[in-house]
């Protein structure tokens, strides 16, 4: 049992106002030495047995696809935990 | 932290005129470069060219639509002047719609951004709007959004739909605005080219109504909200990395912007503070061209000057260079204009709703707006010369060639199946067509209850808002535009707009005051859009001097095409209607059993350009139909006595689809059937059946009266000269429509046909029937 | 009697709240998040909206305002509460109902006229209906299904915590048509429609009778003046 993980942010120059929210919060409650939070998504694919590579192809093609919007997200990062 | 290696300052500029700027890149032609090089009497800074770029492109500054604009305002009367507060040229318009109270509204384009990020340029779209009308002083109270997307069963289509929709619900519905109406079509002249217009209303007191003029020197120039990003500049990238540079930013922008509804939400809390407590003397949104268009509209408008210290702006991404700031697109952000005693006052309100605040620097006297960076001035500008005097153009314009024929090629000499069963069958196809649709699965998704105020919504003729909660005053607005008029006659085209909006507001019982439009055309560049556009102008301006309607603001969108092709012309028309009480609104459905249902207006053979045309024959071609203003006029002032004596117990117009689809709303707005009958129609106007049920002749409403106020009803229309006929009686108890000599259908028929198309292409309507 | 009604950043049927309350013929208060001041209301409503823009989970953020400390102790001593919408998540984050509420099952905002069975009129919001009375109300939302675990469901079918259940339709997935919930006292009500929206004629949900017609809604704000209706 693998599982196939996908990170998913927004973009880097874009505004991220989920992430901004949750920083004004942290700063109302005094805690004030982080400088931003921004929130991304993560994606578990779950296969059966040790991840092939026709399956991490398949993972990167719908993460670009699918589960992330390029004009707005950035897949960050494709990794298997548990090969 | 990067600083570009050298600042192309004022002094640089001057002692360096062999340099090249990209000017092409940013979409200056070379006559508009050694414009802006005779103004300044040097060649510009990389700053002020891109201050140039952006509030001289076709989007700011109206280079080929100015010319014809012009129209609104000289054929504007005296009479349409008198409810007119403030008339275009500010950021919306205002009417005086009685008792101390003022409203405003806007209708304006998000049409390009919409196509490449459906969710972000909707929403973003609202958010701009919104903003407008913040500006003017006035409280934001509602939303209605007209919408135009390629052919239904598109694969294209059924990604941008449920994008925009969701992008106006999640938006709309997060300021706490309710949606009140709009419109949807489908079209494949749309296609790879949706339309997302949205309209925005808002409601202040007389004296509350504040301008965005900079005045008195002295005064502070302060920017807050949200901070500046790199949302939205494409364009300027190629200033600052083909002229100084990479520095290991990002090759290229993104050129959406991301909403933020919560921050603007707060924004408007903010600023409406600010407004109630006299704290700003002018407030400005920043939209498109951001900053640039900020101090040069504020400074301009005021006739006065402007010092800005660039490194004040606060910044989200602090790689941004200083041509970035002054053209970011970032959303949710206001300036202001402060006297200096208030400044503290006005940082309190913003602290208070913890808005991020900058003061940028001064209002001056000079006339020069001066742009300060990292020690060195990089704009020195009259700014007047960036946002009121930038380039007019009269392009060529050109009849189309095509049109003719189209014109000729009529629908009418086909011959047209008469019989019950072919008359059944037509009626069948013409309701479920995309778009007659019920806008069900887009309406469950606004927020219409919001703010307690919403008399009408959609499926209503048009929206109501109560304005005044003592008296019951209230607003009624309608958008329309029929593309496939336009096409076929884009003068008559605007004119049918106008008619059909100002009737939709007239069939709610109130009284048509003014307009806003959005202009929606192909490329300037092609001679034969600007003619449609420069015919269009035309048709609506003489439409309005004919219903006595003021334009009040709006907005152009061009360069709307699918390659070469360009989208129908779509004049859409926003009409705002007075009404005193909003307990004497006319509903738009049948109630009670038994009641009278008349027909007011005559009917014509005018099939040319309807949906029965495309529905049946895939047709367009012929001439659209006629209007005639004084008896839409007549019409909306029956109405209007109707309500206030409360002879009539529903009024819903005849447009689109024609007759049967108004029958088929009447009925299924409360589920109310009806017994019909053509036949004396048909003697009196000399019609057959199918042009009885489906011609779009303009002028026409359905009007239900209780029976007991029959003759009194009679004696009203006789009196103001309407022709009125009964074509039918409400029937609360057979839950069907039964048109004599052709059929009956069961209301779960009928709503079945109606309501099914958009499910069918975009997903389950939630919840089922509304 | 004094209701408050809080404003939080993002908060949007403030104002139908205060209208509603008056309507009720009680006097209505407008309190602000960051104050620790009720100001010596009678009962109190948290209205819908997103506040703070809902971004991280709906109410998670207001539920640590600072107001927030004031009313869960004010709740605690009896203080009628009742949490519209936003304010039902705001309550259930805050500790004061039990469960959680998700995005809807078809993932959509939803505004539609929706049905509802009274199923506990014990509670001070409620005592003006009959015992499973049908009521129509606004509904309008993007997170409004209702999920706990299978032990907190079994307690609150168990000890009759639910007041609505949706009728006809189940418009989020709720668990069980959940539509709203009461604490074990009948002091704190919370739901996801909107009787502030059904509250005056001409402005509410349709009717048999008429178009928006409804105000179904307006009993939940004139409950809270029968005395001693709590068993």
């Amino acid at each position: 049992m693998a599982t196939i993980i996908i990170e998913v942010m927004p973009k880097r120059e874009l505004l991220d106002p989920a992430g901004k929210a949750v920083h004004r919060a942290l700063l109302r409650d005094g805690i004030s030495d982080i400088n931003e939070v921004r929130i991304g998504k993560r994606f578990e694919l779950h296969v059966d047995g040790a991840a092939t590579d026709a399956q991490l192809a398949t993972a990167k093609k719908i993460a670009e696809d699918l589960l992330s919007n390029g004009v707005i997200e950035d897949v960050v990062d494709i990794r298997v935990e548990g090969n | 932290m990067s600083t570009p290696r050298h600042i192309d300052s004022v002094e640089h500029a001057a002692a360096t005129p062999e340099v090249k700027l990209p000017y092409q890149e940013l979409g200056v032609t070379d006559s508009e470069y050694q414009e802006i090089i005779n103004l300044l009497g040097r060649r510009p800074t990389s700053g002020e060219l891109a201050m140039y770029s952006v509030m001289w492109s076709e989007h700011c500054s109206y280079k080929s639509s100015k010319v014809h604009l012009r129209q609104f305002g000289q054929k504007m009367t005296e009479s349409m002047k008198k409810n007119l507060m403030v008339g275009m040229g500010q950021n919306a318009g205002v009417v005086d719609v009685g008792e101390g109270w003022a409203v405003t509204f806007k209708i304006e384009s998000h049409n390009h951004p919409s196509y490449i990020e459906p969710f972000q340029g909707a929403a973003t779209g609202v958010g701009g709007i919104v903003r407008d009308i913040i500006s003017m002083g006035a409280r934001p109270i509602g939303v209605m959004d007209a919408l135009r997307f390629g052919a239904i069963d598109h694969p294209d289509t059924a990604r941008v739909v449920p994008g925009v929709v969701s992008g106006i619900s999640f938006y709309g519905n997060c300021l706490g605005l309710p949606n009140i109406g709009g419109e949807t079509w489908f079209d494949s002249s749309y296609q790879k080219n949706p339309l997302v217009n949205a309209l925005a209303v808002g409601v202040m007191r007389h004296e509350d109504i504040h301008l965005a003029n900079a005045k008195g020197a002295g005064n502070k120039v302060v920017l807050f909200g949200a901070r500046t990003g790199g949302d939205g500049i494409g364009g300027a990238s190629i200033l600052a990395s083909e002229t100084f540079g990479d520095d290991g930013r990002p090759a290229k922008r993104p050129a959406v912007q991301v909403g933020d509804p919560f921050a603007e939400k707060v924004l408007i809390e903010c600023c409406l503070e600010l407004f109630e407590k006299d704290l700003v003397e002018a407030i400005q949104d920043l939209g498109a061209a951001g900053i640039s268009c900020a101090t040069s509209e504020l400074a301009a408008n005021g006739d006065t000057g402007m010092v800005v210290e660039l490194d004040k702006v606060l910044l989200r991404d602090d790689t941004l260079t200083a041509e970035e700031i002054l053209m970011s697109e970032s959303q949710e952000r206001m300036m202001a204009i402060v006297k200096p005693e208030l400044l503290e006052r006005f940082l309190e309100v913003t602290g208070k709703w913890e808005v991020d605040t900058s003061v940028l620097g001064d209002v001056t006297d000079d006339g020069r707006l001066i742009i300060n960076w990292h020690g060195e001035t990089i704009v020195d500008v009259d700014p007047k010369t960036v946002a009121i005097d930038s380039p007019v153009y009269n392009r060529p314009m050109e009849r189309p060639s095509w049109l003719d024929a189209l014109q000729a090629d009529t629908i009418h000499t086909r011959e047209r199946d008469n019989t019950s069963a072919g008359v059944m069958d037509q009626i069948r196809s013409v309701l479920s067509h995309a778009n007659l649709q019920a806008a069900t699965w887009i309406t469950n998704q606004y927020d219409h209850y919001v703010l307690g105020n919403t008399a009408m919504a959609t499926p209503d003729d048009a929206g109501m808002l109560r304005v005044d909660e003592e008296s019951g005053l209230g607003v009624a607005l309608a958008t329309d535009a029929n593309g496939r008029y336009g096409q076929l006659d884009p003068r008559q085209g605007a004119a049918l707009a106008l008619a059909e909006s100002y009737r939709n507001v007239a069939s709610t019982g109130a009284t048509p005051v003014a307009i806003s439009d959005c202009l929606n055309y192909g490329s300037p560049e092609n001679p034969e859009v600007m003619w449609q556009f420069a015919e269009a102008v035309t048709g609506l301006a003489d439409a309005c001097v004919a219903l006595d309607v003021p334009v009040t603001g709006g907005n152009v969108s061009l360069y709307n095409q699918t390659g070469e092709t360009p989208i129908h012309p779509t004049p859409v028309v926003a009409t705002m209607g007075i009404i005193d009480d909003v307990a004497r609104r006319l509903p738009s459905g049948w109630q009670d059993d038994g009641e009278n249902i008349y027909l007011l207006g005559t009917t014509g053979l005018e099939l040319d350009g309807s949906i029965w045309a495309d529905a049946i024959h895939s047709h367009l071609g012929g001439m659209p139909p006629k209007v005639d203003f004084d008896h839409e006029k007549a019409l909306a002032e029956l109405l209007s006595s109707a309500a206030h004596e409360g002879l009539v117990t529903s009024a819903h117009d005849l447009s689109t689809g024609g007759l049967i689809q108004s029958l088929t709303e009447a009925c299924l707005r409360r589920h109310v059937g009806a017994r019909i009958w053509l036949s004396e129609l048909q003697e009196r106007d000399g019609i057959d059946t199918v042009t009885a049920l489906f011609s779009e002749s303009q002028g026409r409403v359905l009007v239900s009266v209780a029976r007991e106020d029959d003759v009194k009803f009679q004696g009203l229309c006789a009196g103001r000269g309407i022709p009125v006929l009964r074509v039918g009686v409400t029937d609360a108890t057979q839950g069907a429509l039964d048109i004599a000599d052709v059929g009956v259908f069961d209301l779960d028929e009928l709503h079945s046909l109606h309501e099914s198309r958009l499910p069918e292409a975009f997903g389950p309507l939630v919840g089922g029937r509304a | 009697m004094r209701v408050g009604v809080v404003t939080f950043p993002g908060s949007l049927d403030d104002r139908d709240a205060l209208r509603a309350v008056r309507l009720a013929g009680h006097e209505p208060v407008a309190l602000w998040h960051q104050e620790h001041d009720l100001h010596s209301v009678d009962a109190i409503v948290l209205p819908g909206g997103f506040s703070y823009g809902d971004y991280l989970r709906c109410g998670a953020i207001a539920a640590r305002s600072p107001i927030m400390a004031d009313i869960i102790d004010a709740a605690g001593k009896g203080v009628p509460v009742l949490g519209i919408c936003n304010g039902f998540q705001i309550l259930m984050e805050a500790g004061l109902l039990p469960g959680g509420l998700i995005g809807n099952d078809h993932g959509q905002f939803i505004c539609r006229d929706q049905e509802l069975v009274v199923e506990n009129t014990d509670t001070r919001w409620t005592a003006g209906f009959q015992d499973n009375q049908h009521i129509v109300i606004p509904l309008k939302n993007g997170e409004g299904g209702y999920i706990a675990d299978e032990e907190t469901l079994k307690r609150v079918e168990g000890e009759g915590l639910v007041t609505f259940r949706y009728v006809g339709i189940n418009p989020n997935g709720s668990l069980h048509d959940i539509a709203g919930l009461r604490n074990e006292s009948g002091t704190v009500v919370g739901l996801m429609p909107h009787p502030e929206h059904a509250v005056e004629e001409g402005f509410g949900p349709d009717t048999d009778q008429a178009m928006r017609n409804g105000t179904d809604g307006l009993t939940f704000f004139t409950s809270l003046a029968l005395e001693g209706v709590l068993r």
